[in-house]
């Protein structure tokens, strides 16, 4: 999944091994029917469901039929400051964690890359974050930022530094100490993918450049980046999308609050639908976040691409 | 090529700061884990306990369902990743070995899927479970599961199935083996290792899943463990910590061995599925 720009590039080049081989067409639908039945009952049919859902008054546990209210969601959501207010902490909760996210596991994919010891041990230890449960995370950060029985306060406390800080019910602190935590429980999954991509370069090309004399840098730019690129493209635009959309994490950490500093949409939606049962309100949300992710996808894409031209 | 000396002095050092970065919050939880009420409440927590006692563990027991709430994830967990693999593995087949309209449209599927919230698909997957009168059953969450792994699952199958050659297949056939025998007996035990570990991923998957369970499952005798665990952190966002971290260790413990086994096999699956796409 993670790898897609990646995959055409190389499609290209690799020649299909097997590309049309026959198969009888009953024989196929038996095959394909099993997983396509529950793909349809319970993904796609939901999905459009849902996008039709926005344009209704649904709310759960009401007697009276639903009916269509055309825009009227949309409407309201267009003046609705919570929301918005919740959209921008989305936003720059999702780029807060992807940026160092992708910086911090470029620096531990290149040391990886290289002949260290103790890489068993760091490749041991990122398995932790990413086998874990979000609420484990969540609890175990909650932990860690324990004003009393916290190691953060302890440790800021032994060198010197004023502790007592109540991390995530300060009004300032709320949230950038989750997105520490969203950086920390999606660098694995980036530092594989990318330590992945660095190890198709060609060492060749490497060599050839140090005897050139170019210096690390030079040759990071000039090796490494170039074909890395696709696969760093992927991820980094997975990543925005993972998180934008992220819920136990922060609903563990701080369900939202203090004041809703760090009410991220997804948990805005949930409390629309499941604690005030406004089904078609939520809704609408659900696809105006679609809408607004799909837009900066697109624009971020183009122009990493159209940058990729001119280098 | 060789690398001076300060340079890998500095590597070290930054590899050194990521291994604490990566290790500390879990030393913390285990550390929390073993350490006394009174500990907890002391001023300088320390990072070894000083008395360390198994108390935490009894307690975490008493206060919650924690032996029914595992049993609840694991029904789950592995009916979903039993189900999904099973109706998984032929698709990717054809999806592998096929280019048509249909194999084209799941590709886009497993993709697009990735990319929607979770808030827009779970509305009305609630609405529609209902109607089955699948709300608050474990069976409900499986089927949940079972389509929420699929992606996944499809993905990786897919880049096993490319791995093996056609001409295996080619020779069964010309040795009289029909299609459904060519597949059953050639092609699946070829795969099993790669269903195997699409299997165990997709267990841990479900087995660490929070949203569905806590939007489908209401009563406390049908919540899977992450919800239950949730439980222990009071209205106020007051916790019982030792409890709470005991709790948190051992449901994590299933997840860190089986992810342990597979990890590399799905890091090298994920590739595969990529690269010859």
């Amino acid at each position: 999944m993670t790898l897609v720009t990646a995959t055409r590039r190389s499609a290209q080049r690799a020649p299909r091994a097997t590309g049309d081989r026959r198969l009888p067409d009953r024989g196929a639908w038996f095959l394909v029917l099993p997983a396509l039945i529950p793909i349809l009952v319970l993904s796609v049919g939901p999905l459009l469901y849902g996008i039709l859902l926005a344009f209704t008054d649904s709310q759960s546990g009401r007697t009276q039929p639903t009916q269509w209210i055309g825009g009227l969601n949309f409407r309201d959501l267009l003046h609705d400051t919570l929301f918005w207010e919740s959209f921008r902490i989305g936003l720059v909760w999702a780029v807060g964690v992807t940026v160092p996210q992708f910086l911090l596991a470029l620096g531990l994919a290149l040391l990886l890359n290289q002949k260290l010891r103790l890489r068993w041990l760091a490749r041991a230890l990122a398995i932790i974050p990413w086998a874990m449960p979000e609420v484990v995370v969540g609890i175990m950060w909650r932990l860690v930022y324990n004003p009393d029985a916290g190691v953060l306060n302890e440790t800021l406390h032994d060198l010197g530094l004023a502790g007592g800080h109540d991390w995530l019910s300060g009004l300032g602190t709320a949230l950038p100490a989750v997105i520490v935590v969203g950086v920390w429980a999606g660098m694995p999954q980036t530092t594989v993918a990318l330590l992945a991509g660095l190890q198709s370069t060609p060492r060749e090309l490497h060599e050839a450049a140090a005897v050139d004399g170019a210096g690390a840098w030079r040759r990071f730019r000039t090796v490494t980046w170039p074909a890395l690129r696709p696969v760093a493209l992927a991820i980094t635009a997975l990543n925005l999308i993972w998180n934008f959309n992220s819920f136990a994490l922060v609903y563990v950490l701080t369900s939202g609050g203090p004041g809703g500093r760090t009410r991220l949409p997804m948990l805005f939606a949930y409390e629309e639908a499941f604690r005030y049962g406004q089904f078609g309100y939520a809704a609408a949300m659900g696809c105006v976040m679609v809408a607004v992710i799909s837009l900066l996808l697109a624009l971020f894409l183009v122009g990493r691409l159209r940058g990729g031209d001119d280098a | 090529m060789r690398t001076r000396t300060t340079t890998r002095i500095g590597q070290y050092a930054a590899l050194l700061a990521y291994l604490v970065f990566l290790a500390f919050p879990f030393l913390w939880l285990l550390s929390t884990a073993f350490k006394s009420p009174r500990e907890l409440g002391s001023l300088h927590p320390t990072w070894i306990p000083r008395h360390p006692t198994l108390d935490n563990f009894r307690q975490a027991f008493d206060e919650q369902p924690l032996l029914h709430a595992a049993l609840n994830s694991l029904l789950a967990a592995a009916g979903a990743a039993i189900v999904a693999v099973l109706v998984a593995t032929p698709l990717a087949y054809v999806m592998a070995r096929r280019r048509t309209g249909l194999t084209r449209a799941a590709t886009g599927w497993v993709i697009v899927s990735q990319a929607f919230p979770l808030v827009l698909v779970i509305i009305p997957l609630f609405l529609v479970l209902k109607n089955l009168r699948l709300i608050n059953s474990l069976a409900g969450l499986t089927l949940v599961y079972v389509v929420w792994a699929l992606p996944f699952a499809l993905w990786m199958l897919a880049g096993y199935v490319r791995a093996v050659p056609a001409e295996v297949e080619e020779a069964a056939a010309v040795d009289g083996a029909g299609r459904a025998r060519t597949l059953i007996s050639v092609v699946a035990p070829l795969l099993a290792p790669g269903i195997v570990a699409t299997g165990l991923f997709a267990f841990v998957t479900a087995w660490n899943e929070f949203f569905f369970a806590l939007v489908l499952l209401k009563t406390p005798e049908k919540q899977t463990l992450p919800v239950v665990l949730t439980h222990f952190i009071g209205a106020e966002g007051v916790a019982d910590l030792g409890p709470l971290s005991a709790a948190a260790f051992l449901a994590t413990l299933p997840s860190l061995v089986v992810f342990a086994i597979v990890q590399r096999r799905i890091t090298g699956g994920m590739l595969t599925g990529a690269v010859k796409n």
